[in-house]
């Protein structure tokens, strides 16, 4: 018997016991329970317990799993259920009473709650499946397929859905056959830059040396972007096969997982599944009986957005400060400890099994001829849907934001959309016909980044949100260049200055030369694209700028020290005391006219009056610029006087 | 030798406030972490990981420790500390509170909620109470961006945050410490 086929041999072994064990869990109703950070977060934990408290009580025999993330954050907690004779039915805002009551009914009368159901999960005549919402129109999931359908801390789960396959096919591989393919399905990193992931892992096998190392990035820094947490929460296996691969093709004997520490939950996922393909003989020495041996190592981020950066990665593995050098050489050739290094995304790890699998030529069917493939995006902010997407590549932003988000939220206006994080920048409505793609975005002023999409409405202010990106690039910046640390200094110092109403006219000019001159004296992408934000939205919103600077006034009404609280009198009703019992400063009182007023001096803008005021009155509303309250004051007093005199 | 060194760079001392026993056990954990690991540099940041996690800080003495440990000067230590976000230098609150700054809770007011808490807590975000009962954190962002704005009380996640929501969860806390306070009464009490 030849090797590959002993590899073969041995795996499907592995594969009969693990498709026994996930045949048995359909025996009995079962259960699926959305359990990812996102869900915990909502309640879901609580969720678990309820309903498994609820089938004890009810003595009631069903397979309850703890399960991944799906996309669907916006309604968790989520919870899945198969029934003989239904088709399975998702149900979201499921709190722990709706829980029990779902499981109660439907376990033991046959009553599904369609009133709680999102959607089924299969065609049917009942009820509609996720397909026929406009979201599952544009959605196909490549990475995402299983999340939230697998127990992810089950290995058998993930062989049985076809898991490792495509691991035993490359070991009958040549590594040139892997780089090729891989090369020709024209996959680009996801990481954001996006650079074919054929040519890097091509390079890396050619450089000479017999020790080469595979690295995972899984430090997702960007503030507003969860797809590699979600990808390792729910499907960690996908990522250890697609690093195995990668491992095999270049021909490294050791790899290394770098998560943030921050994301506690994948950390220990990631342990367990690299734990358990080690049991399995996935990971070891002689990985299936053949002569391939790799071993997994997880290494924690310990929170330095700089270390999203291939050179700054090594360096803090080798246990120096994050601080990035001059390439080349480039890690593909002198990397980690100076040996041939590939450094790999997660989600570009993720789609290398399925390319193995189905081919190079099954993976450019989706996408465009340049950028093939499918985007993950974590849409967040004022979004109806928010949660994860993937969709097609070309899918264009509008699609993406009122199709597969549903819109804005509480009916307000769409301004803009923040696409890639601090590098990347902010694209308003006319160019929202933009196609998602890697050159596209560059082109509108965006970039593609790891894919954190948020979503801004009438009431964001884009100096604001500028501001915020400068101030998280200038506080992460790793102080190596000196036009990254004192630039991006200045430019921070300028719009905080702008944002307090003391901007000078010059300001644009200067922001916009000193962002010219960071983007040309730094090393590293960090500094690169920190002036991004800056820059695209002058582009697009230098009117906002200009309000602030020669007004003093925020448009968006955002910005604290531009704006004030007031309570219209005419709208005040003055037998209620809401606003009074929520303000955390008592700067709420009654005037002579048990109408209430807000003592400004005492007031620290904290919303709670805005939120409190009941929706039929709407009495509180902010002023901008902060002046206008006393203007307002006076003429209520003005008019009040006039009334008195008639 | 080493220890002046270190606490001339730091200006500490007086600074931290730690006790005899704290620093003692400190140096222990840091020993006991040390020794069941060689001293390549790249097993640095795992080994300062376990002390946080262990201590829940990184304080001079376990940097002495281990910079003697891996053959290095402390400053070069204090170096690597200092540049990553996640190690601390003061012993953390009984409950560590972490405020997400991340876009998606940045644009729905996460800037509120760190003022609420900061009026709340009588102290700015890095500091601790005094009675080491609350200790105030900002992190970059904790990936959960659907349920904005966020805060993370040691390790729980709680989502869709409101300055009301803020006192309420300072009252469950106090809540909890009373229902403690009389569960070690009675606990003591029925040992007497």
């Amino acid at each position: 018997m030849s090797k590959e086929s002993a590899a073969a041999a041995a795996f499907a072994a592995l594969q009969e016991t693990a498709q026994q064990n996930w045949a048995g869990l359909r025996e009995k109703p079962l259960i699926l329970i959305g359990a990812a950070t996102c869900g915990r977060a909502a309640g879901a934990l609580n969720l678990l317990e309820e309903v498994k408290n609820e089938l004890a009580r009810l003595q009631l025999d069903a397979n309850v799993l703890e399960v991944g993330c799906m996309g669907h954050c916006y309604a968790e907690p989520i919870m899945v259920i198969y029934n003989e004779g239904f088709p399975p039915i998702c149900y979201g805002y499921v709190n722990e009473g709706v829980g029990a009551r779902i499981v109660r009914d439907f376990l033991t009368e046959g009553d599904p709650g369609i009133e709680f159901a999102l959607a089924a999960l299969e065609p049917n005549d009942m009820f509609p499946t996720f397909a026929d919402f406009p979201r599952g129109i544009h959605e196909n999931k490549i990475v995402m397929e299983q999340c939230g359908f697998i127990d992810p801390t089950d290995i058998n789960h993930y062989i049985a859905t076809g898991g490792y396959g495509a691991l035993v096919k490359s070991l009958a591989m040549t590594p040139e056959e892997i780089i090729d393919t891989v090369k020709s399905s024209g996959l680009r990193g996801r990481g954001g830059a996006g650079f074919p992931t054929g040519v890097k892992w091509e390079t890396c096998h050619n450089a000479p040396g017999d020790t080469k190392y595979v690295i995972c990035n899984a430090d997702e820094g960007d503030p507003g972007a969860f797809m590699d947490r979600t990808i390792l929460e729910s499907n960690p296996h996908l990522m250890v096969e697609g690093l195995i691969i990668a491992a095999r093709a270049v021909g490294a004997q050791k790899g290394y997982v770098y998560i943030r520490a921050e994301y506690p939950l994948a950390v220990q996922r990631v342990t367990l599944a690299v734990q358990q393909a080690r049991e399995k003989g996935l990971l070891g020495d002689g990985i299936l009986g053949s002569e391939f041996n790799f071993e997994i190592e997880i290494f924690q981020g310990s929170g330095a957005f700089v270390c999203g950066e291939e050179t700054a990665l090594i360096a803090s593995m080798e246990g120096q400060p994050g601080l990035p050098r001059y390439r080349p050489p480039f890690p593909a050739v002198a990397g980690l400890w100076g040996k041939p290094t590939i450094i790999n995304n997660v989600k570009t790890l993720s789609y290398v099994p399925h390319i193995v699998k189905n081919g190079a030529d099954w993976f450019k069917k989706t996408g465009t001829e340049k950028n093939p493939g499918t985007a993950i995006f974590a849409l967040a902010g004022k979004v109806v849907n928010t949660g994860l997407a993937e969709v097609p590549m070309s899918t264009t932003l509008n699609e993406l934001i009122f199709d597969v988000g549903s819109g804005i939220a509480k009916g307000k206006q769409f301004k803009a959309v923040q696409i890639g994080g601090p590098s990347g920048g902010c694209l308003p409505e006319s160019a929202m016909d933009t196609p998602i793609d890697f050159d596209s975005l560059t082109r509108a002023g965006a970039m593609m980044g790891s894919g954190g999409m948020v979503v801004l409405d009438e009431d964001d202010c884009m100096v604001e949100i500028a501001r915020f990106f400068l101030d998280f690039t200038q506080k992460e910046s790793c102080g190596k260049c000196t036009f990254c640390r004192l630039g991006t200094k200045h430019m921070l110092d300028i719009l905080e200055r702008i944002t307090k109403g003391q901007g000078r006219p010059e300001d644009i000019d200067v922001l916009l030369e000193l962002a010219d001159k960071v983007k040309a004296g730094s090393l590293c992408s960090l500094g690169k694209t920190a002036p991004n934000p800056v820059l695209s939205t002058i582009k697009y919103f230098r009117e906002e700028y200009e309000a602030h600077i020669n007004e003093g006034r925020c448009p968006a009404k955002m910005c604290k020290d531009l704006t004030a609280y007031y309570i219209l009198p005419e709208k005040c009703e003055r037998s209620c005391d809401a606003c009074v019992g929520s303000c955390p400063t008592e700067a709420i009182y009654d005037n002579e006219d048990r109408i209430k007023v807000i003592n400004q001096e005492k007031c620290v803008k904290c919303d709670s009056c805005m939120v409190a005021c009941p929706p039929q009155y709407k009495a509180v509303v902010k002023l901008s610029p902060p002046h206008l309250v006393e203007e307002k004051e006076k003429e209520y007093r003005e008019g009040k006087k006039k009334w008195q005199k008639k | 030798m080493i220890i002046s060194e270190l606490s001339i760079i730091l200006q500490w001392g007086d600074d931290m406030k730690l006790t005899e026993e704290e620093k003692r056990i400190a140096a222990e954990t840091t020993r006991q972490i040390l020794f069941q690991c060689n001293d390549s540099r790249g097993n640095l940041i795992p080994v300062l990981q376990r002390v946080q996690d262990k201590l829940g800080y990184v304080p001079p003495v376990a940097m002495e420790e281990v910079a003697a440990h891996f053959q290095v000067p402390p400053v070069d230590v204090y170096g690597v500390i200092t540049f990553y976000n996640q190690f601390r230098l003061t012993p953390p609150g009984k409950r560590q509170v972490k405020i997400c700054m991340g876009t998606a809770c940045h644009m729905r007011g996460a800037h509120i909620i760190q003022d609420s808490w900061e009026r709340r807590l009588n102290i700015k975000v890095g500091e601790t109470t005094e009675d080491r009962e609350y200790s105030l954190e900002r992190v970059a962002c904790v990936g959960c961006c659907t349920m904005a704005p966020v805060v993370v009380i040691n390790e729980e996640v709680h989502g869709k945050i409101t300055p009301t929501r803020v006192d309420g969860l300072i009252f469950s806390h106090q809540l909890d410490k009373k229902k403690e306070q009389q569960n070690t009464k009675e606990g003591d009490a029925t040992s007497e």
